[in-house]
């Protein structure tokens, strides 16, 4: 287990870490989700003792490693833009920690050889970063990372600098890569879908603290704040109150809670129906619903309904 | 900017010009003069007592300032890039004072200080000689020398950043690994345009060494000290001869340079 406990930050005058504790369990894949600037990167540098906090204690499997240096702490760490090797060939580069290591000749060309395997570099153990495309020096990076055997995976917006389809891939890759060594992953990342799709927790941050930790789904379902409402998902305004678009429901006639609108616009996104509403306030919000729906409720344009929300919603 | 055929090849032939009068024709005359009494004239003066010991010596203190500057250089370029202290700023200023001060004057600094009469001129006492010696042309040399390994390293070190440094940590490296695996490698070519630089200064100083030096032939005269001397002396085409053996490594150096160059460019 990874714990931090009560780590502040500063740089120059500027708070980056706010008393930020987490406790992230063996085994497990938690993303750091959060805006740019809200201070992921800065502690996740904090963990690999990269950075050295104002205060506060970092623990690795029950040791205090506040102090200890990075190369005393058992971690793998892949940076954005892979931080590669440039002088060294793909080979070189994964050896590199068990060369530091003294590991026995053999046993490096096998290790090397099974990891190149396991990230689809297998071939390329000749070639230097310069001949590897964005994704491949993603990949290299992370199996010179697995080489160590660390104890904790760090990884800094790993998929940030690649096109939406390599990133899409690699994450589900990632996703299995780590359904079968199990090794303790932190993910920093500002999309809150790559966060969903990859990771067994998520803990969210916003301006140097960590608003919630929990399961993807208990964040979604039960945001503990507004922030992490809005940046989980899409969200609507409703008599004062925050809540998801599909969870509105309209009806022809008056209900309980329910609030009249009208409807600006009917937007048809194959399954789904995205119906854009203005209340009697004149604010505007959506609602989404089923084809089903839309259709047994025959909505259109200027229409006058009615909404409620299904599920309680967050206070504003 | 498009410029017309024919001012065109005016600008071109002027410029030609311009290098041939300043560069081609001195060098070219004195590569003439050198050899219009054949080889083994040229042979028999760069082959004298006093030549080859000026050789060795320009060697010699080529051979210790090389070193000193690239440990010196390498050192100071990491603390100017990675180092967060007070004082960087002036330090950036007096890595270049080397360019802005005339080496005559640092020639002339060297004698305050180390002359018999100078700050340290105690050492002369105890029978430690730098001025008029090795010790005290070395010094000027690496006075005048000082900012090129320096000034070739630091935007190399800039463009890498620190990102691979921090790779290796994690990875487990200490900072002496990671200096030889990953900080070296990355900078070699930047660090070798800048040994060569060292070099071609260090073989062509005059105006330290001259002052800092007694010129003792065969002892301590340098081979530019050589070809100044033998000018003085009405040998001519002693001086010539000697010129030519200097033009010859500093254009080795020029080869190496335009290697180096162009290596750490595609780097
Ligand atoms: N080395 C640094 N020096 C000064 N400010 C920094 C440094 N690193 C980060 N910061 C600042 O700290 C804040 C948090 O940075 P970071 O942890 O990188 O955010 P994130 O990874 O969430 O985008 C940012 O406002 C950033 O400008
Ligand atoms: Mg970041």
């Amino acid at each position: 287990m990874i714990a931090a406990h009560g780590i502040h930050k500063h740089y120059g005058d500027f708070h980056a870490l706010r008393d930020v504790s987490i406790e992230i369990p063996d085994g497990s894949l938690t993303a750091l989700l959060g805006p740019s600037g809200s201070g992921k990167s800065t502690l996740l540098r904090v963990i690999a003792g990269l950075e050295a906090p104002d205060e506060g204690v970092i623990a690795i499997a029950g040791n205090d490693v506040t102090r200890l240096a990075p190369q005393g702490r058992g971690i793998g760490f892949v940076f954005q833009h892979y931080a590669a090797f440039k002088h060294m060939t793909v080979r070189d580069n994964v050896a590199f920690g068990l060369k530091i290591r003294k590991r026995p000749k053999a046993e490096i060309a096998s290790r090397v050889d099974e990891l190149l395997e396991i990230v689809g570099l297998a071939g390329y153990q000749g070639r230097y970063p310069s001949q590897l495309s964005g994704g491949q020096r993603q990949r290299m990076a992370l199996a010179r990372a697995l080489a160590v055997e660390p104890r904790v995976l760090l990884l800094d917006e790993p998929f940030g600098a690649l096109d939406a389809k390599v990133r899409e891939d690699l994450r589900k890759w990632l996703r299995r890569l780590h359904d079968e060594v199990h090794v303790t992953t932190v993910l920093v990342t500002h999309d809150q879908e790559e966060a969903m799709d990859v990771a067994d927790r998520i803990a969210v941050m916003n301006a140097g603290r960590i608003e919630q930790v929990g399961a993807p789904r208990d964040l979604y379902d039960a945001p503990a704040t507004e922030f992490v409402m809005s940046f989980l998902g899409p969200t609507a305004t409703l008599g004062g109150r925050l809540v998801r678009p599909h969870d509105l429901v309209l009806s022809r006639g008056p209900a309980e809670d329910a609030v009249p609108v009208t409807v600006e616009r009917v937007v048809h996104l194959g399954f789904e129906v995205r119906v854009e509403l203005r209340d009697g306030d004149d604010a505007q919000l959506s609602a989404q619903t089923t084809r089903a729906e839309a259709a047994a409720l025959d909505v259109e344009a200027g229409q006058s309904l009615f909404v409620r929300a299904e599920r309680p919603a967050v206070a504003a | 900017m498009k410029v017309e055929r024919a001012p065109r090849i005016a600008l071109r032939t002027v410029a030609l010009a311009y290098l041939f009068v300043l560069l081609l024709v001195p060098v070219g005359l004195i590569l003439f003069r050198t050899f219009e009494n054949g080889i083994g004239a040229f042979w028999d003066q760069v082959t004298t007592p006093a030549s080859i010991s000026a050789m060795a010596l320009t060697l010699e203190i080529v051979a210790i300032v090389v070193p000193l500057n690239v440990v010196f250089g390498i050192f100071v370029a990491l603390a100017l890039v990675r180092g967060r202290f007070r004082g960087r700023g002036f330090m950036q200023a007096i890595v270049d004072l080397p360019f802005a001060v005339s080496p005559v004057i640092v020639g002339v600094s060297l004698v305050l200080l180390w002359g018999v009469n100078g700050w340290f001129g105690g050492l002369a006492e105890v029978g430690i000689r730098v001025i008029f010696s090795l010790p005290g042309m070395v010094l000027a040399t690496l006075f005048v020398t000082l900012p090129f390994v320096v000034r070739e390293v630091e935007p190399v070190l800039h463009e890498i950043g620190d990102e691979q440094e921090q790779a290796a940590a994690t990875l487990g490296a200490n900072g002496w690994q990671t200096f030889w695996r990953i900080t070296l490698p990355s900078i070699r070519w930047g660090l070798a345009y800048g040994v060569v630089l060292t070099v071609a200064r260090a073989l062509g100083e005059f105006g330290a060494v001259s002052v800092v030096s007694n010129g003792v032939s065969g002892q301590s005269e340098t081979l530019t000290l050589l070809v100044a001397n033998r000018f003085e002396d009405l040998n001519l085409f002693g001086s010539y001869a000697a010129a030519t053996v200097l033009m010859g490594f500093a254009l080795v150096a020029l080869v190496l340079m335009t290697v180096f160059e162009r290596r750490s460019t595609r780097a």
